[in-house]
């Protein structure tokens, strides 16, 4: 039988506000362990939440930009359950009255748009973390550090319209662009400001009901994502191809082994109790809030590709991968300032630049590489100082050194050969050590002529300007 | 409302209290005759009545995203059952 | 008189005077719980050191000719669930014994500020649960008019060391009638005020909704002092009213022409004992005879109160009081793994009675069981808070009794969870209205002390302070101290 993929993503996104969502403690990633608590977000007896007026805004931001409707009248629960990384045992979360709602997300598969809804989109506070070896089961215990109890999540659920893993990270892709362009959140997975949950079932190809989901938990990375979700459908697959049920179960992925554990335990009998917060009082969205907040989101992708397209006459796919990320959008419309060709610009970032951040796993604002020494480079080609093909060499040095153009090529000495008189003693010397090449050329054999060209450039080291070596070459065997 | 003993059993596992057989019996017996009291709201059609959470009409409630200074890390450690270095020690989580 | 018997505005006025010093005062206080304690036992923490330091502070301050607050260098007692920076903070629970919170309540804070001299912290319920200090994981507390009562709850010890003369004034809490039953039951005035006028800020929760702290003194004046320094809109609190704090001591001129009162007869029903009938009967005829207006009313979902009272408070506390699990702090008992040390700590740090109102909130907010309890009786709530709305529109104030009968004998109820909760019949639907309501001492039944109940408008203390203080200007209960 043929299956359908179902997939729902839970996305979890932090806040970048300056303090936690419910009290004033400093939200710094990265600094000393329990030094960014209070009594409030330690759940210390006595204390009460206040809620901070920027993670609604940055909220109701990030909801806009997804294309949601904001609620007008919102409010907090509490959702109930024991673990040790959360100090009240329960989370102020929001139940049946989230901030934002009926969102979606296009994304472009092979050239076509297919449109992901979001369900819902609801402001929450986060957990501490827990440290222990990656074998949950061996470690004695754990040990718990509070700094990050309190910082702003949201949590944007998707409607299950995803139909494949590929989609998954395409969506996921997508929304972390989205959310860089308001600038609400870093949305890096590899520093946890970015996590995603994921609701998997498969169905008879053509079924309208849904089959049994599972849920996946711990794919901390893109490729996890998409490694996590092709493991669980091949392995539902395998169930029911084998007269089998799936279980309606968590189910955590184990990045080293390559595949998802069942966490079946006890807690499979949550029951999250959820009722309003009696501490907070509820909130009233008003449409001029909403406008407020609407006209300080920055140009959000959809936007700035019509306008690549609109304004620099650029392809739809180039426009597409240069919006895929702010950094990226950012840089090609610094580059475009200095070095109005868009076309050129854009063929170097889709095409060596992108190259070369893929090779290393690294993002635009990983490297040294600015938009003036890109616009450099590509004036020294316009001015004839050196050939495309050693600008670059040029380039990936510059995107290793952050070095500018111009130093690079006096110290490796790769200024281009230009001086005429130059390029004809090499070709003299060469048409003079390849008499057989010269005799075919001169019998019509025009391949001979890329040989000898060859030959120029290798003595030279690739630094003779190759329009003068073409044209003294032909003069030379001519005459 | 008779509460079985099954139920105090479940309700006692999501609240994280351990209870003996003798005390699942006699919560039962008071529990059963606690809701036996709570029933008599049933008299009353509340179908068109709000409920009341709050009972002050206060709307976003809101606080500057300032910081402010916090607690030191030996007053927040201070009253931990265990630590290690700078950090809370808990139990192992047994899982899958 | 003994420095001990006083009220705060007479020791008050003999310190401003340079009668007496503060220390003074303070060391009579401490010979006094010295000699009392011993019986009445309403002191989980005394801090005498702290006091004294606290004492000379002030007179230091006096000397050096400062304009003090009206508190400063007065001794009280604190219910030991509000939270006291470097002083152990226990709620009278196993499960918080050694907790030493590092901040203040944001009502300690305004106290420390109006130069408080703490004596220590008051016995309670075991967090806040219970009308008889019976549930006190340490020890009980009793009834300075006769030991071998109760005092009420379940800010026991902040009555009782009122009523003993272990304190000039103390801080309860008020849930259910948590300060208007004791300082019923001991003879003093016990004021719980409208539900967002004073900070919650680090007063232990145990229903959130509900919750207020409020003052207990030996007469109205005294309360109305308090109250000003404790009362204001606190940015801690998200459900403090933001609003401005009158003197309440203006309200205290004992004209009440014209004053309407209420006298709702379900609080008169079935369940009263005779005694606190009478009481009630003669303080209408003393009202009348100031110029008051005197009807009788009804407010006819009283007697849904109870099962609505015993859903939400037990469901927010269930929710409240999960944080005691052993991983940040108070007791921690080993199990086999961490669920097994949740529930070993739990079991073992939590009494029966705040067991049985964790088990019986978590069922009420669990799966398939929150419409039929917990919304239901938010629901009902709403139509008990529309029969305040009515009353008020025709009355400016409600009196009934505080409760039914005088202070039980000790282990009485203590066997039977249901009857116990009947005590807190006229109460209970002043916290879930979330009115003021304040308690005073309205006679004596053989010998022990019977309170009345006057109920207000939201944020109308100063209403309640009025016709208390009018009330009271006729009798010479409050002037009464107990054969200790």
């Amino acid at each position: 039988m043929e299956y359908e993929t179902v997939i729902g993503l839970e996305v979890h996104v932090e806040l970048k506000t300056r303090t936690k969502v419910f009290c004033s403690c400093p939200t710094t990633f990265g600094a000393k362990p329990n030094t960014q608590v209070c009594p409030v977000c330690l759940g210390l007896p006595g204390v009460l939440p206040v809620l901070n007026e920027k993670a609604v805004e940055f909220t109701i931001q990030a909801a806009l930009a997804l294309n949601c409707q904001i609620a007008g009248f919102s409010k907090f629960d509490r959702k109930n359950y024991f673990y040790p990384d959360m100090p009240k045992d329960y989370q102020i979360s929001q139940y049946d009255l989230p901030l934002a709602a009926g969102g979606h997300i296009d994304i472009n598969l092979s050239g076509e748009n297919k449109r992901i809804r979001i369900k819902r989109l609801h402001l929450e506070e986060d957990t501490g973390k827990l440290l222990h070896s990656d074998d949950l089961a061996a470690a004695a215990s754990s040990l718990v550090d509070f700094n990050r109890a309190g910082v702003p999540l949201i949590e944007i659920v998707s409607e299950p319209d995803i139909r494949s893993p590929e989609e998954a990270r395409l969506y996921l892709n997508k929304l972390k662009g989205i959310i860089e362009y308001t600038g609400v959140s870093d949305v890096k997975m590899q520093e946890g400001s970015l996590r995603c949950d994921a609701n998997v079932s498969l169905r008879p190809k053509g079924a309208k009901e849904f089959g049994t989901r599972t849920e996946i938990k711990n794919m901390n990375s893109f490729r996890a994502v998409q490694r996590g979700l092709e493991y669980e459908v091949e392995r539902q697959k395998k169930v029911l191809e084998s007269g089998g049920k799936v279980l309606q179960e968590t189910r955590h992925w184990d990045e080293t082994r390559g595949i998802t554990v069942s966490l079946r335990s006890k807690e499979e009998a949550h029951d999250y109790r959820y009722f309003p917060e009696p501490d907070l009082a509820p909130l009233v969205i008003s449409r001029e809030w909403v406008q407020e907040i609407r006209h300080l989101l920055p140009e959000l992708p959809a936007a700035k590709k019509a306008r690549l397209i609109e304004v620099y006459r650029l392809p739809e796919y180039d426009a597409e991968v240069l919006t895929s990320s702010k950094a990226l959008g950012d840089f090609f419309d610094a580059t475009v300032a200095s070095y109005p060709e868009a076309k050129t610009v854009s063929n170097w970032m889709m095409g060596e630049l992108m190259k070369y951040l893929n090779a290393r796993n690294l993002e635009i604002g990983e490297i040294p590489l600015t938009p003036g020494l890109l616009a450099d480079l590509l004036r020294l080609i316009d001015q004839g100082t050196i050939s495309g093909k050693i600008a670059k060499t040029i380039f990936e040095e510059m995107c290793s050194t952050g070095q500018p153009p111009e130093k690079i090529v006096q110290e490796k000495g790769l200024v281009q050969i230009s001086d005429e008189g130059a390029i004809a003693r090499v070709v003299e010397e060469v048409i003079a050590g390849n008499q057989q090449s010269v005799a075919d050329y001169r019998a019509g054999k025009e391949k001979a002529l890329t040989f000898l060209v060859g030959q120029v450039m290798k003595v030279t080291r690739g630094k003779a300007n190759p329009e003068a070596v073409n044209r003294i070459l032909r003069e030379k065997l001519q005459s | 409302m008779k509460i079985s003993t099954e139920m105090v059993e479940h309700v006692a596992w999501l609240a994280r209290l351990a209870i003996t057989g003798e005390e699942k019996e006699q919560l039962s017996a008071q529990l059963s005759r606690i809701l036996d009291h709570m029933d008599k709201l049933n008299e009353l059609d509340t179908t068109e009545v709000e409920p009341t959470f709050h009972v002050l009409d206060l709307r976003n409630v809101l606080r500057k995203d300032e910081a402010r200074p916090g607690l030191t890390v030996e007053a927040a450690l201070d009253n931990a059952p265990e630590r290690e270095g700078n950090l809370f020690k808990v139990p192992k989580i047994v899982e899958g | 008189m003994q420095l001990y018997e006083q009220t705060l505005t007479q020791v008050h006025d003999l310190l401003t005077k340079g009668e007496v010093t503060s220390r003074e005062i303070t060391e009579a206080f401490l010979r006094r719980i010295e000699a009392v304690e011993g019986s009445v036992q309403a002191l989980v923490t005394r801090t005498p050191e702290l006091a004294l330091e606290q004492a000379q502070e002030t007179d230091r301050r006096r000397q050096a000719g400062e304009d003090l607050p009206p508190l400063a260098g007065l001794p009280a007692v604190i219910k030991d669930n509000m939270s006291t920076r470097g002083i152990r903070t226990t709620c009278s629970s196993r499960i918080l014994e050694n907790f030493v919170p590092p901040y203040d309540a944001t009502v300690v804070e305004k106290l420390r500020e109006s130069g408080l001299v703490l004596l220590g912290k008051a016995n309670m319920d075991e967090f806040a649960m219970g009308s008889s200090a019976e549930n006190s994981a340490f020890f009980k507390t009793f009834n300075p008019w006769d030991l071998t009562r109760v005092p009420g709850g379940s800010s026991a010890g902040s009555a009782a060391a009122v009523a003993a003369g272990e304190a000039v004034y103390a801080l309860g809490s008020d849930t259910g009638g948590s300060v208007r039953q004791p300082a019923a039951l001991c003879g003093v005035v016990g004021m719980k005020p409208t539900y967002g006028r004073v900070s919650r800020y680090g007063l232990v929760a145990f229903a959130s909704s509900l919750d207020q702290i409020g003052p207990l003194t030996r007469d109205v004046r005294d309360n109305a002092s308090v109250l000003s320094a404790i009362a204001g809109h606190d940015p801690r609190d998200s459900t403090s009213a933001p609003l401005e704090v009158p003197n309440y001591t203006t309200f205290l001129t004992g004209d009440i022409k014209g004053l309407r009162i209420g006298l709702p007869k379900e609080y008169l029903a079935a369940g009263i004992d005779a005694p606190v009938r009478k009481a009630v009967d003669e303080a209408v005829r003393v009202l009348s005879g100031l110029g008051a207006e005197v009807e009788e009313c009804s407010l006819p979902h009283t007697e849904y109160s109870l099962s609505v009272y015993y859903i939400i408070a037990p469901a927010e506390a269930s929710s409240n009081l999960a944080r005691y699990d052993g991983v940040r702090y108070g007791l921690r008992v080993s199990g086999d793994d961490l669920i097994g040390t949740y529930q070993q700590t739990r079991r073992q740090g939590f009494g029966s009675e705040v067991k049985r109102r964790i088990m019986l909130g978590t069922y009420a907010l669990s799966s398939g069981y929150y419409d039929a309890y917990y919304l239901k009786a938010q629901k009902v709530r709403t139509l008990i808070r529309r029969d305040f709305d009515q009353a008020f529109a025709r009355f400016d104030v409600l009196l009934t009794p505080t409760s039914p009968t005088t202070a039980f004998k000790v282990g009485e109820k203590v066997d039977d969870p249901l009857t116990m909760y009947m005590s807190d019949v006229c109460t209970v639907p002043v916290n879930l209205a979330g009115v003021p309501a304040i308690s005073v001492p309205g006679g004596f039944d053989q010998g022990l002390p019977i309170g009345l109940q006057f109920i207000g408008r939201p944020f109308a203390e100063g209403d309640l302070y009025r016709v208390a203080y009018a009330l009271e200007q006729t009798t010479d209960y409050h002037k009464q101290r107990p054969p200790l």
